[in-house]
């Protein structure tokens, strides 16, 4: 087990160093010149000149890159071009509403996908595993954004149950802010939660046709014994490869759905980073992004090793 | 022919002639502008209604399809062109190191999802429907490549295998001669799946400004400007979304009725 | 008295008549054998008594289990029925085990599931279980998890599960034939022990003839769905009454007309090969491990001669073929065909390839399925520098298909249209098609059924006859290998234990491993002997 981590561990630092290699080139490639987009037109060579040394332009990409990273590994991701402050003060306000909202909607997803992915196998063929799957087909066929539009619509301009959008703060308590969250975390999570149902389903039907789940009807448990004490196990398998890649795409589907509720998060930062030519900012966002989407992959991996021990006997 | 497979031609093929049929003719001019007639609620002239700009939101609807659909397209493209050769090297060549590193430059970019591709694409290159494309397509290659080395690798294992390699064929020409045929059910069905969230991706990235540009229409943007309105002219933003879900759930009963129609096994079952 | 008594049951399935008006019994501590050959029924009998059978089934007539009739039990009762009065064991140990329960959680499982026994209890009871069927604790602790565990050791958890709870009746269905032939007989040892210790029925489904003759006590003829003889094991065995009964225990015995021996010069040479595997670390820091699968073979044959080799799973057999054909380099020694390399540096040698050719065990797998048989037959004509082309080749698959066999016709169809033995006929067209120097046949009757196989084993006498033929037959069942070859080679962890004349080495074998081999393979017994 021990190798297992360390060895999966290995492999999330290679994953951030490359993925931070790459940003960081990308958006070296960029076509012009931050200091000139800032100062405009017609700026003199000289203020131009100047304004870039400030930024710490002139110094050599790969010198540049290896002081990003370094600054990163401390929590320091540099001064914004535009705002002229630290990136990480900026960054840290929005990443308290990007990440959670992203962990609530997982939650949400796998907590209602889960059991409607063992009932739909229980049942299948049967009305309760045909609902199931016809609510599944219209779910993943629903794009996020426009079922926040209608949560909206309906929750809170309707009913007013909730605010149209905002976020209340975290100083506000707990209470509050998963409360603003909620229908963020539902109209990412709705979707989400129609794939992951049908993963769960095929994975369970996948394991029933297995020789050993035979073996244990043999010993004289009930098919209900049968799914649950040796099913589920094995399914959970492939299961927690999808939620994994769940994450990223939650995180990414949390940005656009900011747009819907107004939410402080790192959507709106990033956006108007690229429009303002703001690179630093626009790296520091997606570095954070990337590197949280590696981690939870590493998490998801631990698990594997937690469900399945023929990989912890392997390297 | 089974039921979804029929259901699913039907609504992916309104969608597909929705878009050619709006290269030569749409009810009205999709970006002429009528103010006096803004905000309409479908009616016998104005079939979907109007927005807020008075444009006729079933022309809208039946351009934006040619986005969609082409964006889509191209990405699958991408996908499949880049990802099938790389996953079938992979596959040929299990355990060694092409192997891994193509399962880590795999893993790299699915650590990416599109949008974060698109944000950087954009940052650097403006935004546009090209780049949703390229982001689009960059996504789906690693999706490709891992379905094929996953189902070519068993096929590896069989005998018939052994008995190419005993003929002297070489990795590469067992690849496209032996494997190719007998994963091809799986990629057809895989390919319809990545068209329909390629039009879901689409739609996400014209709708927060990273996809296509006006004047090229999107049913992604059109939800964009339907926003502030949506409590007043709400068939502005359900619209273009029913578009999007129709289309996207023909192309995945589409892709569900191919993988039963294709499988020997369930073929029998479902005739 | 009757254990369970098994009358007209006939079973159909989504409409398909599968079993029609099966009867038998078995007394308790009764061993009866049902056999016969692939989709005979046997193992749908099996299923029905246990009340597995896939959806779908629909079943008339009666299977009494002590005054109770089975197939009206509801499932509830069939749960309690199952594992606690009628065992079974399956044919594959590898897939039989849940990959993450721990062994003796499982074995306990059965005992909790029946409410037996507390959860402290039932763990105890589980270790006696395991040692009782040879898996000591000290040896194989009850928290190893079934891949850490060979194909044997699982079918011995898998009985320790069926055991536990001390059944009225255990049926195994095809218990051994997934496993080696020493291991086999150890098994069945076991099982033939346990159903005298525990005073259980035991209904022993197996395709094996021999097997049967050496157990039962009553042997039951399946085919097609039905039963065609049964009765007591030696009064059936001397008195055959019906054709199919005759067939199918003369063809388990068939002995091959082999054509005399008509060898030459040597044409190939195996000298000192060695093959390294390396293998995963098995600490953070420690080093690859070395696998040696090859410890300097060293062999030849002759042009026109038959070997044999044999040697149970993980012996080095599959990587001495592939070293031959040249798939795979050797780390040590040399392989030569006609004086020419098999490998050269890096790389095989295909001019010496087109010399071999094989022919493989899977008459299901080693063909693309998606091919017509033309295709799949000329798929050797790659190796040659000139393929041959339109008349000539047109005359080479039809008269390859005719030597075979088959219909010239036959190479427009598909592959699926063929049964089991007419695909083994088109493997060895397919091997014979350019003519090779050397055959290899690994493990090609193994898979088939005992009268398919006889017949195929003609056609080997026969193509021999006519073309010479040069051939490695390679086979864990020494029953066939002693009837088909001239000289035999026996392998065990990777060396030639033992190699000789087949007769001698079968009659008289010096090594103590040859000796373990042909004591441990299950023998027809000789029926004339009987008879007298």
């Amino acid at each position: 087990m021990i190798r297992y981590t360390l060895k999966r561990f290995l492999s999330l630092c290679i994953s951030l160093a490359v993925a931070s290699l790459l940003i960081f080139f990308v958006i070296e490639i960029a076509p012009g010149d931050p200091a000139s987009f800032m100062l405009g037109i017609n700026a003199q060579p000289d203020t131009v000149a100047a304004l870039r040394a400030e930024l710490g332009l002139d110094v050599p990409k790969f010198e540049r890159y290896l002081a990003w990273a370094q600054g990163m590994l401390t929590g320091d991701f540099g001064m914004s071009y535009t705002y002229r402050t630290p990136v990480s003060q900026m960054v840290a306000d929005r990443l308290w509403v990007s990440l959670p909202l992203a962990l609530f909607a997982l939650a949400l997803s796998t907590l209602i996908a889960l059991p409607a992915g063992i009932y739909a196998a229980a049942r299948r063929g049967k009305t309760g595993d045909v609902a199931v799957m016809s609510a599944t087909q219209l779910g993943v066929a629903i794009p996020n954004f426009w079922f926040a539009m209608m949560l909206v619509l309906i929750f809170a301009i309707k009913l007013r149950w909730f605010a149209g959008g905002g976020f209340a703060g975290w100083n506000k308590g707990l209470g509050a802010v998963i409360w603003s969250l909620t229908l963020p975390a539902i109209s990412l999570a709705l979707p989400q939660a129609a794939i992951l149902a049908r993963v769960m389903r095929s994975a369970l039907l996948d394991v029933m046709n297995e020789d050993f789940m035979r073996t244990a009807r043999a010993k004289g448990l009930t098919t209900t014994q049968t799914l649950w004490k040796h099913g589920l196990r094995n399914a959970l398998i492939p299961v927690l490869t999808i939620i994994g890649l769940q994450f990223s795409f939650l995180l990414a589907g949390g940005i656009i759905i900011e747009q819907v509720f107004y939410l402080p998060g790192l959507g709106r930062l990033v956006f108007q980073a690229i429009s303002a030519r703001d690179l630093i900012v626009v790296e520091s966002v997606v570095m954070l992004l990337v590197f949280a989407v590696i981690v939870v992959n590493f998490a998801v991996d631990l698990a594997y090793a937690a469900v399945d021990p023929r990989l912890r006997a392997r390297t | 022919m089974n039921r979804n497979l029929i259901i699913g031609l039907i609504l992916s093929t309104l969608a597909i002639l929705a878009a050619l049929l709006s290269f030569i003719w749409t009810p009205f001019d999709h970006v002429a502008m009528n103010i006096p007639a803004k905000l309409q609620t479908p009616n016998p002239t104005h079939w979907f209604g109007t927005d807020h700009f008075g444009r006729d939101i079933f022309s809208m609807i039946m351009v934006g399809a040619r986005t969609s659909i082409a964006v889509a397209f191209v990405a699958v493209g991408i996908g499949m062109g880049l990802g099938i050769p790389l996953g079938l090297w992979a596959a040929a060549r299990k355990g060694s190191y092409v192997d891994e590193l193509i399962m880590r430059a795999n893993d790299l970019i699915f650590a990416f999802p599109s949008l974060v591709i698109a944000i950087l694409i954009t940052a650097i290159f403006g935004a546009g429907a090209v780049n949703a494309i390229i982001a689009i397509g960059i996504f789906n290659i690693p999706v490709f490549a891992r379905v094929v080395r996953g189902a070519a690798m068993p096929i590896w294992e069989r005998e018939f295998i052994l008995a190419a390699r005993v003929a002297g064929k070489n990795a590469a020409r067992i690849s496209v001669e032996h494997i190719l045929p007998n994963v091809l059910n799986l990629l057809i069905v895989q390919a319809t799946i990545q068209f329909s969230l390629g039009i879901l991706a689409e739609a996400a990235l014209s709708y927060v400004g990273l996809g296509a540009q006006p004047p090229t229409p999107s049913w992604g943007r059109m939800l964009a400007d339907a926003q502030t309105l949506v409590s007043i002219a709400p068939h502005l933003a359900l619209i273009p979304g029913f578009a999007i879900i129709i289309t996207v759930m023909g192309l995945n009963l589409m892709g569900d009725g191919l993988r039963d129609y294709l499988n020997p096994r369930t073929r029998v079952a479902r005739t | 008295m009757s254990l369970l008594n098994i009358t007209n049951l006939s079973l159909s399935i989504n409409g398909t008549k599968i079993l029609q008006d099966v009867s038998l019994s078995i007394n308790t501590g009764e061993i009866v054998a049902v056999t016969g050959e692939s989709g005979s029924g046997k193992s749908l009998t099996a299923l029905a008594t246990m009340g597995l059978l896939p959806e779908g089934s629909q079943t008339t007539g009666t299977i009494t289990f002590e005054d109770q009739n089975l197939l009206t039990t509801s499932e509830a009762d069939l749960c309690r029925i199952r594992g606690k009065y009628i065992g079974m064991v399956f044919q594959e140990p590898m897939t039989a085990l849940n990959p993450v329960q721990t062994v003796g959680a499982q074995v306990a499982e059965t005992i909790l599931i029946h409410g037996a026994m507390s959860k402290s209890d039932a763990i105890v009871h589980a270790t006696d279980v395991l040692t009782r069927v040879g898996l000591p604790q000290d040896h194989y602790s009850l928290s190893r998890y079934p891949h850490e565990l060979s194909g044997g050791q699982r079918q011995r958890v898998v009985i320790a599960m069926a055991i536990a709870l001390r059944p009225k009746l255990l049926i195994a269905d095809e218990p051994t034939t997934a496993l080696d032939v020493t291991t086999q007989a150890q098994i069945l040892d076991l099982l033939k022990d346990l159903a005298r210790d525990y005073d259980m029925g035991l209904l022993m489904i197996t395709h094996d003839l021999a097997v049967v003759a050496n157990m039962a006590d009553k042997i039951v003829v399946m085919r097609l769905g039905e039963v065609v003889e049964q009765g007591e094991t030696k009064s059936l065995l001397t008195n055959m009454q019906h054709d199919y009964t005759k067939m199918l225990f003369a063809a388990s015995g068939h002995q091959v007309n082999l054509p005399d021996l008509r060898a030459s010069d040597v044409l190939l040479n195996v000298k000192n090969v060695v093959r390294d595997y390396t293998t995963p670390r098995k600490t953070v820091f420690g080093s690859k491990g070395v696998f040696r699968a090859l410890n300097g073979i060293s062999f030849d044959i002759k042009r026109g001669e038959r070997l044999g080799l044999v040697g149970e799973s993980g012996c080095g057999k599959s990587t001495l073929t592939r070293a031959i054909m040249g798939l795979e380099g050797v780390q040590g020694g040399e392989i030569t065909l006609d004086g020419a390399p098999v490998f050269t540096g890096r790389k095989p040698n295909l001019a010496v390839r087109r010399k071999m050719q094989v022919v493989f065990q899977d008459p299901f797998g080693s063909f693309n399925p998606r091919q017509k048989v033309v295709r799949l037959i000329t798929e050797p004509f790659h190796l040659l520098e000139t393929p041959p082309t339109h008349e000539e080749r047109q005359r080479l698959i039809n008269q390859t298909l005719t030597a075979v066999g088959l219909d010239p016709s036959d190479a427009d169809k598909y592959i699926h249209q063929f049964s089991g033995g007419q695909r083994q006929r088109i493997a060895i067209a397919r091997a014979l098609i350019i003519q090779p120097d050397l055959i290899i046949f690994d493990e090609a009757v193994s898979a088939l059924d005992v009268s398919v196989r006889a017949q195929i084993l003609d056609l080997l006498a026969d193509l021999s006859a006519k073309y010479n033929l040069t051939y490695l037959f390679i086979s864990h069942d020494l029953n066939v290998v002693r009837t088909i070859t001239d000289r035999v080679l026996v392998m065990q962890h990777g060396e030639i234990v033992e190699q000789g004349e087949t007769e001698q080495v079968f009659t008289a074998p010096n090594h103590p491993y040859t000796q373990e081999l042909i004591a441990a393979a299950p023998v027809l017994p000789d029926l004339q002997q009987m008879k007298g």
